[in-house]
C-alpha cells in the first residue's frame, strides 16, 4: 500500500535535544479549559489569586513615589545575589510574627518563593529520591519535583495536618525500598490546598520524626498570617534552626505581581542558594524588593493584612454557606485562614473528567488530580474563594451543584459496571 | 497579492478568537497565528472576542471582511455564523446551515453516506435513551451489533475531548459518561485499524480542491488532545506515506464529503484508511484548528504556499461570496 518515501515531520525540529527531565513540562487539557476563566461570565473557584483589589493603590503610588525619591538609581540597578539587606532586616521581623528569630544573614531574597522553592529543589534533588509531601500538596511544589524528576510519597494528611504517625509509616516504607528521602515539604499553615492547618500537637511530632530520621524539612508558608480569628501556632523553623528551610511571600500580604519572596536556610544551605541564585538569575528584582521596603516601612502593612483577613473571613463564610444551601451533602474542610476549601465528591465522580461539563455551566475549580503526584484525587476538588466576590462565589457554587447533580445522574444511569 | 499604497487600499479584516467552550485555548491560538498572518499579507488586522460588544466591534471596525477562528459550541455549531450572516459583512468558511449539520458528527455521518462515502458503521445515543432504558442491556445489545473495538464520541465537541476508544466492553459506561461530558448525545462508532489522514479542503473560488494529505503518526499511539497541541509528541508524514492512487482516492473523498456537507472555502476532512487501501470518513471539521501544531498549516505549506498567502486569499473569496 505504501510506496512513498516520505519523511517523517515533527513539528518540533529539536525534539532529539533535549534533555530527558523536557519531558515532565507537558501542556494538559485541564490546563485549557482554565482559559475559559477569563471570560467575566464565567465564575472562576479556580486559580489561586488574591484579591489584590483590597489593597489601595494610593499605597502602593506612595511607596513608589518615595521610594523612587529616596533610592531611585539603586531601584533600577543590580542588586547583591542575597538580597536588599534593609528589606532583609523587615523580613525578620515579619517571620518574629510566627516565632521566628533569625539572622539577616541567613535570609535570601527570591523572585517569588516559587523560585526558592526551585532552587532548594535543585540543590536537592536526584533523579528519583523520594520527597514527602502532604495528600493532597501544592500544584506548584509538584511541578517543580516532577521536573527535578523525583518521586512524590503523599502522606495521610486530616483535619489537622500530616499524620505523624503516617509520616513515620511512610518513611519505614520507602526506607525499606532503599530508596533515598531528600526532603519533607510542608504547608503547614491553611494549606494548599486543603486549607488545614498542622495542629500544634503535632508540629513537634514532626519536627522530632524528621530529626530522628535525619530528613530536612521545608516549611512553606505564604498564607500564616491570614488567619481569621486566631493565629497559626508557631513556625516549625522557630523551634529548628538546622533542619527547617523556611520559605516565606508577600505575595499573598501584599501583591504577586512583586514577585518577592525569601528562603531563611541553615547557613550551609544558605551559601549554596545565594550562589545558585546569581547563577541563575544574578540577583532578585532591586525594584520589587526597594519598593516592598518602603512599604513596610512607611504604610500601615500590618493594617492592610487585617483588611485582607477580613475580605477573606467574608468570603469563605460565603463559601461555606453556599456550599451548606446547595450542596450540603458533600464534606468539605472548614479552613481558619487563607483561601481554599477542599471538598470531597460523591462516590465514583471524577472531578477532572466532570470539568468540562462545568465549562459549559460557566463555572470553574480545581480538579483533585492537580495536587497529587500519583494521579489520585479524583474523588476531590479544590474551592478557591479568594478571588470572586461573595455574591459570585454563592452564583459559583450553586452552578456547581447543577455540575455535581448533572454528574451524579449521569453516574446513576451508567453505574451498573465500569465506574 | 500583498496590497501595496496607503490604508484605504488595504483589506481591513476582523479575526474572531476566544469564546466559550472547551476550545478556547485552541481558538486563541489560531485566532492570533491567523491574524499575524493577515497582518504580514499586508491586511489591516484586528482581533476580536465574540462577547457582548460582538455587533457593535463588527459596525465600529467596518471590517471588510470577518475571519471566524472559532472552534467548539458557537464557533463550529452555526449559531455565531448566522448572526454574522444578519450583519452583511461577508465572513470566511462555513455558512450557519452547512456548520450546524456538519458540527454534529452523526448528521454529518449520515450526510456524507447519502453521497456514497464509506463511513464507520455506528449509532448515536442521546442521554435521554437511558432515562427509559436500561443502559447495561442497551449497551450489550449495541456491542452485539458493532464488536468491539469502538470509539465512543461526543456527536458535538472537538480536539479529540471526550473520545476513548473502547476495548473491553468493561470501559464502556465509564467511556459513555466522559462522552456526555461534552454533549448530550454520543456516538458509538466501530474503530476501524489503519493510517489516520487529516485533508484540508480549500475553495479559493475555483472550487474545491484537497492540499496533500496529513498522514498522522502518534508517538504513545493515541492522538489526543494533548498529543494534538503539545509539539513533539506526533510525528506527521506530509504529504502520506500511502500509495499515490490511494492518495488520491482519499483526497477526491475529502472533496466529495466538503461538498456533500455543504462547506464552503476551508474544511478538515479526518479520516480512516483501512489496510485495503479504503478511506472511511469520521468528521468533517467547519472551522481546522490553525495554530502553529495543527494540521491544515502543514498542509497549506506541503502544498508550497505560505499562510499569509492562503487566509489573504481565503478573505478574499469569502468577499466575493
Amino acid at each position: 500500500m505504501t510506496d512513498s518515501e516520505t519523511q517523517a515531520r515533527n513539528l518540533d525540529s529539536w525534539l532529539d535535544s533535549y534533555a530527558d527531565r523536557a519531558e515532565t513540562l507537558a501542556e494538559s487539557e485541564v490546563r485549557a479549559l482554565f482559559s475559559v476563566v477569563s471570560r467575566p461570565e464565567v465564575v472562576s473557584l479556580a486559580g489561586g489569586m488574591p484579591y489584590v483589589a483590597a489593597l489601595p493603590q494610593e499605597l502602593l503610588a506612595k511607596a513608589y513615589t518615595d521610594m523612587m525619591a529616596k533610592k531611585g538609581h539603586l531601584a533600577i540597578q543590580y542588586g547583591g545575589g542575597q538580597g536588599d539587606l534593609t528589606l532583609r532586616d523587615q523580613i525578620r521581623d515579619l517571620m518574629a510574627l510566627e516565632g521566628i528569630s533569625s539572622s539577616v544573614e541567613d535570609i535570601v531574597v527570591t523572585t517569588g518563593s516559587q523560585h526558592g522553592l526551585d532552587m532548594l529543589a535543585g540543590l536537592f534533588l536526584d533523579q528519583g529520591d523520594v520527597v514527602l509531601a502532604e495528600g493532597p500538596s501544592y500544584v506548584g511544589a509538584l511541578g517543580i519535583f516532577r521536573h527535578y524528576e523525583a518521586h512524590v510519597e503523599h502522606v495521610y494528611t486530616d483535619h489537622d495536618g500530616m499524620s505523624p504517625e503516617a509520616l513515620s509509616d511512610a518513611i519505614a516504607h520507602i526506607k525499606k525500598q532503599g530508596k533515598k528521602i531528600k526532603f519533607l515539604y510542608l504547608v503547614p499553615n491553611f494549606a494548599n490546598p486543603s486549607g488545614v492547618t498542622l495542629s500544634a500537637e503535632r508540629r513537634p511530632k514532626i519536627l522530632e520524626i524528621c530529626k530522628r530520621e535525619h530528613i530536612l524539612i521545608i516549611e512553606d508558608n505564604p498564607y500564616g498570617l491570614l488567619y481569621f480569628d486566631k493565629p497559626v501556632p508557631d513556625a516549625l523553623r522557630a523551634t529548628d534552626e538546622d533542619g527547617v528551610v523556611y520559605l516565606g511571600s508577600f505575595s499573598k500580604i501584599l501583591a504577586p505581581g512583586f514577585r518577592v519572596g525569601y528562603v531563611l536556610a541553615p547557613p550551609a544551605i544558605r551559601d549554596k542558594l545565594v550562589l545558585a541564585q546569581e547563577s541563575a538569575l544574578l540577583c532578585p528584582s532591586s525594584f520589587s524588593q526597594m519598593m516592598i521596603s518602603e512599604y513596610l516601612a512607611n504604610a500601615d502593612w500590618k493594617g492592610q493584612i487585617d483588611t485582607f483577613r477580613g475580605v477573606y473571613r467574608e468570603r469563605k463564610d460565603a463559601a461555606l454557606s453556599a456550599m451548606q444551601e446547595f450542596l450540603p451533602n458533600l464534606e468539605t474542610t472548614r479552613p481558619d485562614g487563607g483561601f481554599y476549601l477542599w471538598v470531597n465528591l460523591p462516590e465514583g465522580m471524577n472531578s477532572k473528567a466532570m470539568l468540562p461539563l462545568a465549562v459549559q455551566e460557566l463555572v470553574a475549580y480545581t480538579p483533585g488530580t492537580a495536587f497529587y503526584g500519583d494521579g489520585t484525587g479524583q474523588g476531590q476538588l479544590r474551592i478557591c474563594y479568594s478571588y470572586p466576590t461573595p455574591d459570585n462565589i454563592r452564583v459559583g457554587i450553586k452552578r456547581l451543584a447543577n455540575v455535581i447533580n448533572r454528574q451524579t445522574e449521569l453516574l446513576e444511569t451508567f453505574s451498573k459496571k465500569g465506574n | 497579492m500583498i496590497p501595496k499604497g496607503n490604508n484605504d487600499s488595504k483589506l481591513r479584516i476582523q479575526v474572531l478568537a476566544g469564546g466559550i467552550s472547551h476550545e478556547r485555548d485552541v481558538s486563541l491560538k489560531s485566532g492570533r497565528r491567523v491574524a499575524d498572518a493577515l497582518t504580514d499579507a499586508g491586511a489591516i488586522v484586528v482581533l476580536r472576542e465574540p462577547d457582548q460588544d460582538l455587533l457593535t466591534n463588527i459596525k465600529n471596525d467596518r471590517p471588510d471582511v470577518i475571519w471566524p477562528c472559532l472552534h467548539g459550541a458557537s464557533g463550529e455549531d452555526g449559531a455565531l455564523r448566522e448572526i454574522l450572516a444578519l450583519t452583511g459583512v461577508p465572513f470566511v468558511g462555513a455558512t450557519g446551515q452547512a456548520a450546524r449539520l456538519a458540527w454534529d458528527k452523526s448528521v454529518a455521518k449520515t450526510l456524507v453516506a447519502k453521497s456514497g462515502i464509506l463511513t464507520p458503521v455506528s449509532i448515536t445515543l442521546p442521554k435521554d435513551t437511558f432515562r427509559e432504558l436500561d443502559a447495561d442491556s442497551v449497551l450489550a445489545t449495541v456491542t452485539s451489533a458493532i464488536s468491539l473495538p469502538v470509539i465512543v464520541k461526543p456527536a458535538r465537541s472537538g480536539s479529540a475531548q471526550g473520545v476513548t476508544k473502547v476495548t473491553d466492553a468493561s470501559q464502556l459506561n465509564r467511556a459513555m459518561v466522559d462522552a456526555y461530558v461534552y454533549c448530550d448525545v454520543a456516538i458509538i462508532e466501530k474503530f476501524v485499524e489503519g493510517t489516520e489522514l487529516a485533508i484540508s479542503v480549500i475553495d479559493l473560488g475555483a472550487g474545491p480542491i484537497a492540499l496533500p494529505a496529513v498522514e498522522i503518526e502518534p508517538l504513545n499511539g493515541k492522538f489526543g488532545y494533548d498529543e494534538r497541541y503539545t509539539a513533539g509528541e506526533t510525528n506527521y508524514y506530509v504529504p502520506s506515506r500511502l500509495s499515490h492512487k490511494i492518495a488520491e482516492k482519499a483526497s477526491r473523498m475529502a472533496v466529495a464529503a466538503h461538498t456533500a456537507l455543504g462547506l464552503r472555502h476551508l474544511s478538515r476532512v479526518d479520516m480512516i484508511v483501512d489496510e485495503v487501501g479504503t478511506p472511511w470518513f469520521l468528521e468533517a471539521n467547519v472551522l481546522p484548528g490553525l495554530t502553529d501544531t495543527s494540521l491544515m498549516p502543514q498542509a497549506i505549506l506541503a502544498a508550497g504556499n505560505t499562510l499569509p498567502q492562503v487566509y489573504y486569499e481565503l478573505a478574499q473569496a469569502a468577499i466575493r461570496g
